[in-house]
């Protein structure tokens, strides 16, 4: 079920890829009937008017992605080394059709479609980047959920020889996420494998990395190449590191105190030296989407 | 090895301490330029923040090193101390004044809370408070008086100031990363180098 979810922030912001202009335009009419109602899907922001996309070179050359170093452009120094062709991913426990999935196969019977949405990392910045991709319950659906499941776990690739970063034990490698199974299968949550309209760099987890924009960015695991269905919640890297400060749940939340940074304010990156904080957004900006999936739950507890 | 010792504390003598003052400076206006023009990265706000951190922490260290090396060397570098001091607190502040203008934009609330609430900006803060009499009495008007023996027991902060400065680099990288940590083993290095005279 692709097209689920409706872009709020507006076509305009992302002007400076000519490319991608021109897919969207060709996209925008297809993506505008079909957002599930029920969903909230077409819910504005107030904010949103004012967001404009991250340059490509921001959303490029500063994440993290702690298997190529810590600093903030060793993703882009040196994940070129990383080979993603060919690339498979594992999908196995409670699913119908275990197995190895190459990743041209999953792509073409995938539909891809462009997000646009912001992404919050837990260090208090943020970025807006326009993502192509898929809904990761279209692939879940491929290998076909068994009743059983209550949660989806996801691995990252582990190749020391095109990895520097995993020489040091930063964390435990491989890098692992999870998900329960409704926020798997929520429309909001995709798998990309592009940004602005071409493939993914590797920097920022090709081929194909999860993408949750109302949780803290650690969540949105890269360069995938196993998910596991599972009845069991799965460990998560940097809750094993540190549970105290990083919770199964992780959504992005302005309340609730993170013992290292106060979560309240953001930065977007790309403003310069005398760049602004603005105010963090309950889930992000997603609380009208995905706030139903925690009723009941107290989310200063349940962090 | 001694006329080596000799060579250098001769010529330690002619280099006056204001040279080594504006020698250290420069890294200021330096990084300044490197921030406005992308030298530092897509992010120039942390960068600057945390290169004038480190720059303290070194300065911080290298003071440090002076009582060893006229100990077992014999090299006499004592009249950089003040100097290599007061270089370091004035990075500290400005490390400060990056992270409550630029970095936290003046959110005086959020600051505040942060202060508290966060172990490594409380560490930090703390590390500031104890450099700040230090500072204020690195002046020979103090030492007079002060009476050299209080001056001294006071200065003694500074030890407790650069542990501060190590915990809360090690405090403020996300899991176990090598660099803060080899601040923080050099610089109980050289305090375990004196351990028995800060026992008495």
């Amino acid at each position: 079920m692709a097209m689920r979810w409706k872009n709020t922030l507006k076509d305009h912001h992302v002007t400076d890829e000519a490319v991608f202009m021109n897919r969207r335009s060709l996209m925008g009419g297809a993506a505008a009937g079909l957002g599930l109602a029920s969903i909230g899907a077409t819910a504005s922001f107030a904010q949103t008017d004012e967001l404009v996309a991250s340059s490509y070179e921001d959303i490029t050359q500063y994440n993290n992605y702690y298997e190529f170093g810590t600093g903030k452009d060793d993703p882009a120094k040196y994940a070129k080394a990383l080979t993603t062709e060919p690339w498979t991913v594992k999908i196995d426990g409670m699913v119908d059709k275990p197995g190895d999935y190459a990743f041209e196969d999953i792509m073409k019977a995938m539909t891809i479609e462009e997000r646009i949405y912001r992404f919050r990392c837990v260090e208090a910045w943020s970025m807006v980047i326009p993502w192509n991709g898929f809904e990761l319950a279209d692939l879940l659906g491929m290998a076909g959920v068994q009743s059983g499941a209550k949660y989806v776990a996801l691995e990252t690739a582990l190749v020391p020889d095109e990895m520097p970063g995993v020489k040091y034990p930063v964390l435990e490698w491989p890098y692992v996420e999870g998900l329960r199974l409704d926020e798997a299968m929520h429309p909001l949550t995709m798998m990309a494998t592009g940004i602005y309209g071409k493939d993914i760099p590797n920097q920022n987890g090709a081929p194909l990395r999860l993408v949750v924009p109302w949780k803290y960015g650690f969540k949105s695991i890269k360069s995938v190449v196993r998910i596991t269905l599972t009845d069991k919640q799965p460990p998560t890297s940097w809750n094993k590191a540190n549970a105290r400060e990083y919770g199964f749940y992780s959504n992005v939340n302005p309340e609730v105190n993170h013992p290292r940074w106060s979560q309240a304010s953001e930065r977007v990156i790309g403003g310069g030296l005398f760049s602004k904080r603005i105010p963090t957004l309950m889930m992000n900006g997603y609380e009208a989407e995905v706030g139903s999936l925690y009723a009941g739950m107290d989310l200063s507890k349940d962090i | 090895m001694s006329s080596v010792v000799d060579k250098i504390n001769g010529a330690v003598r002619r280099v006056p301490t204001w040279a080594v003052y504006i020698l250290y400076l420069l890294p200021v206006p330096w990084l300044l330029y490197l921030a406005q023009t992308g030298g530092l990265g897509r992010e120039p706000i942390k960068a600057l923040e945390h290169e004038l951190g480190e720059i303290a922490l070194q300065l911080l260290i290298i003071g440090l090193c002076i009582t060893p090396l006229r100990q077992h060397l014999g090299l006499n570098l004592l009249k950089f101390r003040r100097t290599l001091g007061l270089l370091a607190f004035t990075y500290v502040a400005l490390h400060l004044l990056v992270w409550v203008v630029l970095d936290m934009s003046l959110l005086w609330g959020q600051m505040w809370a942060d202060i508290w609430k966060r172990p490594y900006i409380t560490i930090g803060m703390a590390g500031f408070m104890a450099l700040l009499p230090l500072a204020i009495t690195s002046n020979n008007l103090s030492v007079r008086k002060m009476g050299a023996a209080s001056w001294r027991k006071l200065h003694k902060l500074t030890y407790v100031a650069v542990i501060l400065g190590g915990i809360h680099y090690i405090w403020l990288v996300k899991g176990i990363q090598f660099e803060p940590i080899i601040y923080m083993a050099v610089i109980l290095g050289l305090i375990a180098l004196r351990y028995k005279r800060l026992l008495k």
